[in-house]
């Protein structure tokens, strides 16, 4: 039976393997050699300069301020977005309360809730990106008109503001995500035996506890693949970038490692620096997938 | 649920995750570009051996089709239609291939690398490509061809000399060669609706002093003086870069283009930021005006919530669907600091804009330049006045038209200022310089009152030093 098993699984992959190599391992490559030159990007012709880029790189206020960005949205973003993604689907499955003849039931209304969360995923993240920014317009924008109608004297200028365009945009982000998570983490609540909140119930286990011990380490597998494309999101954070601030935002305080990459791609003719730029991102990319990995790794509760 | 086989459905979804988390940025970001071949230099024979005033002076093939990729901005994409209308009359069998776009550099910039760039791009907009960098890398034919070639209008008159003065001179970097043609002429400055001065009593300000009176006296009844496009600052240049010219002369612009050290340092720089900055300090501007794009702000001031706002003449057609009919829009040379100005008032910003470029390795040149040849006639330049309301680089054109209030204005202020119209090239010559540095980081910051008129002004002139020592960047200086 084991005999010419791999050639035969080999056979079956031969096709996606070669579309993998040809579509993603060789632009890889690429794209590493191209690091090491300085393309413009506007014509084949180039010199190989070797380590010149990444001295470069080294030395650049601005890439490190772009990393600095994208760390701090690598912290944030999915601790805030899974944080309310699990809350909400907790509050929706398990949250409400008792019902005869059921452990555990959603608050009044869940399936509603359920489909309102998910509405911002049915919706291009460019749609998104430009309805938020009508709203954080300053001057006759949803949000500082909102502000006036209760009277608050506070008029931000949100995107116009160094201190705030970040977490402006972090805030998109997030609104336009946390739906998925309501329903993929409701999708692996669903799935967890109700005996188990029964017998919890019955030794006087309060919500908080039920929580802690029961709902989240039965879904911690769920929440960490959340995690890592939350990280992805929060690495590439382009499209809503680009449409919202239309560049690095005051004082480059929005600047992002894509939106720098494609600045010098695009804009300045510097193909070659761009790419080295894109090998940093690449190196941080797995650095985090590392550490996710890690830390993530526990025992595997079957059920 | 057991797990019997040997990759479970969790550790499946665990490897995807992280294979996806390899692939994702990565071709989202990297993958995209790879070089191609740009083929040889083959130098294209425009001009040569064209019969002088001839029916077709380039030497056009009629029948080889014509690729036109045009920026479909504030001047929409309708006049080149119109052009290559014309185009199709004179070459029947040529196959015109026409492309609007916003997206200029990540549309065009693969098809320069992979050898099979269009015949003629109207390189505009934020996603232009940097001209410096294809001139640099000989990607761009010299257009010495289309000027000389004689005009459409007049044959015994080369297109050279039907175009308004330091048109040509615009489109040249380091040598003879002239890379680039600016199709429209843009007049830069204050612009204002008359109506709403007229119902403050007031005029259009020629001093400072009565700028800062004028925008009391609309603060006083709830309207603010001043609004720019916030997440563009690089709009405030428009109207304060004469200002600095006007105040210390042309010198003093030159010395900041050629980025020398210290050329931000002149008392005319701080003279000019102290005077803007302080329509910050009195509450001038419109609130909220940091946080607003270019519509956002122009809307705003259609709306009379301000009443001044740096901007190009391309404003009016931009804005044309968010304006009164009785807003009558104007524009203003920037008004006097004082007596010691160096130029009278009325000096402006006036330049070349929508440059017009036909790449070097691009299948038809010929018929590019013929296509410019053809915009730049009076039938095609009355159109394009009519349609979007602003001038072109053909010197007339206006004759027996009835110019839109902003335009006719343009033409006036065009007049008024004579020889004393000034072209600070830092937009053309150093875009992420002029746009993200001083733009966003500085004069954005000062407006916004995040920066003193000193400490932006430091800012800015370390920039500058950092531009002048990179050498990826090339470098440009007025003859």
């Amino acid at each position: 039976m084991q005999h010419g098993k791999y050639r035969f699984i080999a056979g079956f992959l031969l096709i996606p393997l070669a579309v993998y190599g040809v579509f993603v391992i060789s632009p890889f490559v690429q794209a590493i050699y191209y690091s090491f030159t300085n393309w413009s990007g506007l014509s084949s012709k180039f010199e190989v300069t070797g380590l010149r880029n990444y001295r470069r790189l080294w030395n650049d206020e601005l890439f490190w301020k772009a990393l600095g960005h994208n760390l701090l949205l690598l912290v944030l973003l999915p601790l805030v977005t899974l944080g309310l993604g699990l809350f909400f689907a907790s509050m929706l499955n398990v949250g409400g309360r008792r019902r005869r003849n059921a452990p555990v039931a959603g608050v009044r209304g869940s399936s509603v809730y359920k489909i309102v969360y998910f509405f911002p995923q049915v919706l291009s993240i460019a749609i998104v990106a430009l309805l938020f920014k009508f709203a954080y317009n300053p001057n006759s924008g949803a949000l500082n008109s909102f502000l006036d109608a209760v009277g608050l004297p506070w008029r931000p200028e949100w995107l116009g503001d160094p201190d705030l365009a970040l977490w402006c945009v972090m805030a998109v982000m997030v609104w336009s995500n946390v739906g998925f998570y309501v329903v993929l983490f409701s999708a692996g609540m669903s799935a967890i035996p109700k005996d188990f909140y029964e017998a919890a119930l019955l030794d006087g286990a309060s919500r908080f506890q039920t929580f802690f011990r029961i709902t989240l380490p039965l879904l911690w597998d769920t929440v960490q693949t959340g995690w890592v494309y939350m990280g992805i999101m929060a690495l590439d954070g382009f499209a809503v970038v680009q449409i919202m601030m239309d560049g690095p935002g005051p004082d480059y305080s929005t600047e992002l490692l894509t939106y720098y990459l494609y600045t010098k791609a695009f804009n300045d003719g510097q193909a070659g620096y761009a790419t080295a730029l894109g090998v940093a991102l690449l190196i941080v990319t797995l650095l985090f997938a590392g550490v996710v990995m890690k830390l993530g790794r526990r025992e595997r509760l079957e059920f | 649920m057991g797990s019997t086989s040997e990759f479970s459905r969790r550790d499946l979804i665990k490897r995807a995750a992280a294979a996806g988390l390899l692939a994702m940025p990565a071709m989202g970001v990297l993958s995209a570009c790879a070089t191609g071949s740009d083929g040889d230099d083959k130098t294209p024979d425009a001009g040569k051996g064209g019969k002088p005033g001839g029916l077709r002076p380039l030497n056009v093939n009629g029948s080889t089709p014509l690729d036109v990729v045009i920026f479909d901005g504030g001047f929409g994409q309708q006049y080149a239609k119109d052009a290559e209308a014309e185009y199709k009359k004179a070459y029947p069998k040529a196959d015109i291939k026409h492309t609007g776009t916003q997206d200029i550099a990540p549309q065009i910039q693969p098809r320069f690398n992979g050898g099979t760039p269009p015949d003629v791009i109207d390189n505009s907009g934020a996603k232009q490509m940097d001209l410096g960098t294809l001139v640099g890398l000989k990607q761009l034919t010299d257009l010495n061809a289309l000027l000389d070639a004689p005009s459409l209008d007049d044959p015994k008159k080369k297109v050279r000399d039907t175009l308004r003065p330091g048109v040509v001179e615009m489109g040249k970097f380091d040598g003879e060669e002239v890379w680039v043609l600016y199709y429209a002429y843009t007049v830069y400055g204050v612009w204002y609706s008359r109506t709403n001065l007229a119902k403050l009593d007031a005029q259009y300000p020629e001093t400072w002093d009565e700028m800062l009176k004028v925008c009391e006296k609309a603060k006083k009844k709830g309207i603010a003086g001043w609004t720019y496009a916030g997440q563009h600052p690089y709009y405030i240049p428009f109207s304060l870069y004469p200002f600095i010219a006007k105040i210390g002369g042309v010198e003093v612009m030159d010395r900041i283009d050629n980025l020398e050290p210290d050329a931000w340092k002149h008392p005319a720089v701080k003279a000019a930021f102290e005077a803007y900055y302080e329509l910050y300090r009195k509450g001038y501007i419109l609130q909220g005006t940091p946080g607003l794009d270019h519509i956002q702000s122009q809307t705003a001031w259609n709306q009379g919530k301000a009443l001044f706002i740096p901007n190009g003449s391309w404003v009016e057609n931009e804005a044309k669907r968010m304006t009164p009919p009785d807003f009558q829009m104007a524009v203003g040379a920037p008004s006097s600091l004082d007596r010691n100005d160096k130029l009278p008032f009325g000096t402006l910003w006036a330049a070349g804009g929508e440059p017009f470029i036909v790449p070097k390795n691009a299948k038809n040149p010929q018929g590019g330049m013929e296509l410019l040849r053809i915009m730049l006639g009076r039938k095609s330049t009355q159109n394009f006045i009519k349609a979007v309301s602003s001038l072109t680089s053909l010197n007339g054109g206006t004759e027996g038209l009835t110019l839109p209030p902003g335009l006719a204005s343009s033409q006036q202020a065009l007049t008024k200022a004579g020889k004393n119209v000034v072209n600070p090239r830092l937009q053309d010559w150093y875009v992420t310089l002029q746009k993200e540095k001083i733009g966003k980081a500085a004069l954005g910051e000062m407006m916004a009152g995040r920066l003193t008129p000193d400490e932006a002004i430091k800012k800015i002139q370390k920039f500058t030093d950092e531009t002048r020592n990179d050498d990826s960047v090339k470098k440009y200086r007025h003859k």
